[in-house]
């Protein structure tokens, strides 16, 4: 544990203090079966229907995988590495691990062995409660060479039959192995639960981290209930709000919104049926409150418009007509002008016409908030879901600070802000133009890594290793990864992340990776999507047999150009960056892949993996080739590998010319 | 092995279609709960085999066994309600109706009831409907096809029709399943998906399969036991080490001067 923050904690206590016997989360969850009894806590959609689960099951449920792990031997301290989709079972095992005085560990469902080993390894966790045979069958490899993970138990049964290890117990099992044990012991869950305190460490989220080993940033049931509550007050969250829990549960986001605030605030949190489905079990559930990253914002446009596009032309062309007469009221409410009479009017008609039903079809008609963060998001995505009625907020935070930092207020949303500080943080721009934050959130430190936490966390303030500007209106604005922003060979200022998220504000590139800190110009390797250029190249009836074709297909080259030169375009409006424009690109033959290591888990680009794995091309777009040859590792799912082999063009960009400029 | 542990006996049947030979007394013999695997070069008479064992061609000679009670001249309908189910080689689904009425239809000789309760939805047929819908709802989680519940069949990518047709094939809880290429047409991913579908329903239900494929490593993995046709006749039968071995399937595949 680290010295320093535990000071700090105990401060930023005093000055937002738990009310006793509520400062755990297995508490909070005793207070909800005792107020809201029959209130519905959690849902999962099983067998296509969904199941319910109130307050009372949830703590009944924890309880009884509480005293099945102690059963098993589980002691106060031990970890309990979590796998698998939101199910509400794993939820439970997580409650009934801080109820033992224990530490879950949330693992993204879709690591490879590798990276599973690493943090099984590094947490030490010698339990493990995991969703199917998928993640039993890597669990019990990773077993093989850390044999300090004792038990492994999980959910769902199918194909588990002709398993004998001993390591393993079936949920059903250890439900009745609770039974008995709490029969023999009376009293022994509750007494645990009440030994817990606000200090306890709450959770260890492993952060994926764009360069090195992932990190385990511990968090106290302090950090993480206070960030919760304040955020809840703040947004005005009630018990009767819906959530969906579909991101990961490893990631800290998911841990706030479908967790602790669902706990703080006791409203109910649904799990979809699976990943594939969540759209569909959205429209059921209807969520009032919704968070999502800006590329899931995205895939939700992108297929609205390609049925859209399908559609007959009438209604087509009424669409499109009625979201321009949004899109431009939204202008003028965000940037606080009239809005002329004939454009309100418009307007209502284009509520009952096409927003209403819009909004509807894609589960969002109840949304009360919705957040994006992680990355910035596209002006025009943006503007479309709020010119839908859709109350889409920008918020900042981090895993160290319990997710949560900055929300934009109701009624004072901006398209070029993460929004203003939540009760409790106090925000600082570092001389070198960082941000740094204080906040009752603030992390304990990372677990077994004492270094990494004093390079992070100074006198409880957090390095969050973002650049950033604090506007007069309280807002804070994030220009770019710290340690990204960096200068052409000539000393022109560049921030690959702002031209990057302008050229993903594109519906065909997915994802983007500039280059040109110390060089002559800039350069970009653009990753096309594989749904939005491919029905547009089907629409002008261009074959192609997959993903690196199609990539190098001539057309689809002058079609990325084009958006390209829009990127250029916009640049020659910012005069810190104007300069910075994207002289000569090329369209990757691949897509960057977590599995890969090129982009993190929560889809963060790691730029020097990729500056060393594909310095051919980038040697290439430096030199006067137009075209260039690569193989290229690929993994797939279960960790073999294979090559890809493509021969990738090279293009230069329509470069604008600065005004006033010589 | 004793008598009773075989599902099915098919004892020197041959097929004639006119003056063309499609089977040639061949003999066979699948024991409960094992997946069997036919192979051959086309026309080897695989598929003529797989009709004749679900009732839709009759065999002009010899005769099966099925559960220990003879069953040559049963209807194919008649063969279904013995318990067996069976996949196409060219997709059959109804295009136009969802993915779940599409797996309901699996289900027709599992409902009794009469018409008017059906109409109106009423009393029993309302708790056999849902008990229906329970199986065929198992059935969709276990082959991982939620997200296409609604979708209408016609619709979907060739390698999910054939996870559907499956689907409506285990909705009829069968005994014996026959599978006609299951993998045919599909890119290695979806084989390999297909492949622990296939373990997966052997395993879980107990369901004996008999499945026709040529992809032999798809067949190496999967099946324990291998039968090869060549010009209708059995060449040979064993395990898949001994069938890979055996001179007259190699001949059969690689080709041989006829003298």
């Amino acid at each position: 544990m680290a010295g320093p923050s535990a000071a700090v904690s105990s401060l930023a206590f005093a000055a937002h203090a738990l009310e006793p016997g509520l400062d755990t989360f297995p508490k909070l969850v005793w207070r909800n079966a005792e107020r809201w009894p029959r209130r519905i806590a959690i849902r999962e959609k099983d067998l296509g229907i969904w199941q319910s689960y109130t307050w009372t099951d949830y703590l009944a449920e924890a309880r009884l995988i509480a005293l099945g792990l102690a059963a098993l031997g589980f002691r106060r301290g031990d970890k309990t590495a979590i796998v698998g989709d939101n199910r509400p079972q794993l939820y439970w095992a997580m409650l009934a691990t801080q109820a033992l005085g224990g530490i879950p560990v949330p693992l993204y469902q879709d690591s490879i062995e590798k990276e599973m080993l690493y943090i099984i390894d590094h947490a030490e966790a010698r339990f493990a409660v995991v969703e199917d045979q998928e993640q039993v069958d890597k669990l019990r490899r990773v077993r093989a060479e850390c044999p300090g993970l004792q038990s492994i138990v999980y959910d769902d049964p199918r194909g588990m039959r002709h398993y004998a290890d001993p390591c393993l117990t079936s949920l059903h099992d250890l439900r009745e192995l609770g039974a008995q044990f709490g029969r023999a012991h009376p009293g022994y869950f509750d007494e645990e639960v009440a030994k817990g305190v606000a200090g306890d460490t709450a959770v260890i989220c492993y952060t994926s981290g764009t360069t090195g080993q992932p990190k385990g940033t511990m968090l106290t049931h302090g950090n993480v209930i206070l960030t919760a509550r304040n955020a809840v007050q703040r947004e005005g969250l009630r018990e009767t709000d819906e959530v969906m829990a579909y991101l990961p549960m490893a990631w800290v986001g998911d841990h706030i919104f479908s967790y602790a605030q669902s706990v703080v605030a006791g409203f109910a949190t649904s799990c979809p049926e699976s990943a594939p489905t969540v759209l569909a079990d959205m429209k059921e559930i209807g969520p009032t409150a919704f968070f999502a990253p800006p590329r899931i914002w995205e895939n939700i446009l992108t297929s609205v418009m390609i049925r859209i596009d399908d559609s007959a032309r009438l209604k087509r062309r009424m669409v499109h007509r009625f979201l321009d007469i949004a899109r431009r009221v939204e202008r003028g409410r965000l940037a606080h002008q009239a809005v002329p009479l004939g454009d309100r009017v418009l307007h209502q008609l284009g509520r009952i016409l096409v927003y209403g039903p819009l909004r509807d079809n894609l589960g969002l008609g109840r949304i009360r908030v919705a957040y994006t963060a992680g990355e910035a998001i596209g002006p025009e995505l943006f503007e479309f879901y709020r010119s839908l009625g859709i109350n889409v907020k920008q918020l900042y935070g981090m895993t160290e600070s319990s997710a949560l930092i900055c929300i934009q207020r109701d009624g004072d949303v901006k398209l070029d802000t993460v929004g203003t500080p939540l009760p409790g943080v106090e925000l600082r721009i570092s001389e070198s133009g960082e941000v740094l934050f204080r906040s009752p959130g603030v992390f304990q430190g990372y677990y077994k890594n004492p270094d990494a936490t004093r390079e992070t966390l100074e006198d409880g303030w957090v390095r969050t290793g973002d650049a950033g500007v604090l506007g007069r209106d309280g807002h804070l604005r994030i220009i770019d990864r710290a340690k990204d922003v960096g200068r052409l060979a000539d000393g022109t200022l560049f921030a690959p992340k702002f031209l990057e998220n302008k050229l993903k504000f594109s519906p065909y590139v997915k994802e983007a990776v500039c280059i040109g800190s110390g060089r002559p110009c800039v350069a970009a390797l653009i990753n096309i999507d594989l749904a939005a250029v491919g029905n547009w190249a089907e629409r002008r009836n261009i074959a192609y047999t997959s993903y690196t074709d199609l990539a190098q297909k001539s057309e689809v080259y002058e079609l990325i150009r084009g958006e390209v030169a829009r990127v250029n375009r916009s640049l020659t409006e910012d005069e810190q960056l104007r300069r910075a424009q994207i002289r000569k690109f090329l369209l990757l033959h691949k897509e960057l892949d977590p599995d890969d290591q090129e982009i993190t888990r929560t889809r963060k680009v790691r730029r020097g993996f990729i500056a060393q794995k594909y310095a051919t091309l980038i040697d290439a777009l430096y030199s006067d080739r137009d075209h260039v040859a690569i193989d290229a590792q690929v993994t797939y799912e279960d960790g073999r590998t294979g090559t890809v082999r493509a021969d990738v063009r090279i293009h230069e960009a329509e470069i604008f010319a600065i005004e006033g400029a010589p | 092995m004793s008598p009773s542990a075989l599902l099915l006996e098919v004892h020197e049947v041959s097929v004639r279609f006119g003056a063309v030979q499609a089977l040639t007394k061949v003999s066979l013999a699948v024991a409960r709960g094992e997946i069997v695997a036919i192979i051959g070069p086309n026309g080897a008479g695989k598929t003529t085999l797989l009709n004749v064992i679900s009732g839709f061609y009759h065999p002009t000679e010899g005769h099966l066994v099925f559960e220990g009670r003879d069953r040559t001249h049963l209807k194919p309908y008649a063969v279904a309600a013995l318990g067996i189910a069976r996949t196409f080689q060219n997709v059959a689904l109804f295009k136009g109706m969802s993915v779940l009425d599409n797996i309901m239809t699996g289900r027709l000789l599992k409902m009794k009831g009469s018409f008017l309760l059906e109409a109106l939805y009423w009393g029993p047929a309302m708790r056999q409907e849902l008990a229906h819908r329970a199986a065929v709802e198992r059935i969709i989680d276990f082959l991982e096809i939620e997200a296409i519940r609604k979708t209408p069949a016609g619709r979907l990518p060739y390698g999910l029709q054939k996870r559907v047709e499956l689907a409506r094939a285990l909705a009829a809880e069968p005994t014996l399943l026959l599978l006609d290429e299951p993998m045919a047409g599909m890119n290695v991913e979806e084989k390999e998906d297909m492949c622990r579908f296939i373990l997966g329903v052997n395993d879980e239900f107990g369901t004996t399969i008999a499945l026709i494929e040529h992809d032999m490593s798809v067949v190496m993995d999967i099946s324990a036991h291998v039968i090869a046709l060549d010009y209708g006749r059995k060449i040979a039968d064993g395990t898949p080490d001994e069938v890979r071995a055996n001179q007259a399937v190699i001949d059969a595949y690689l080709g041989v001067a006829h003298a």
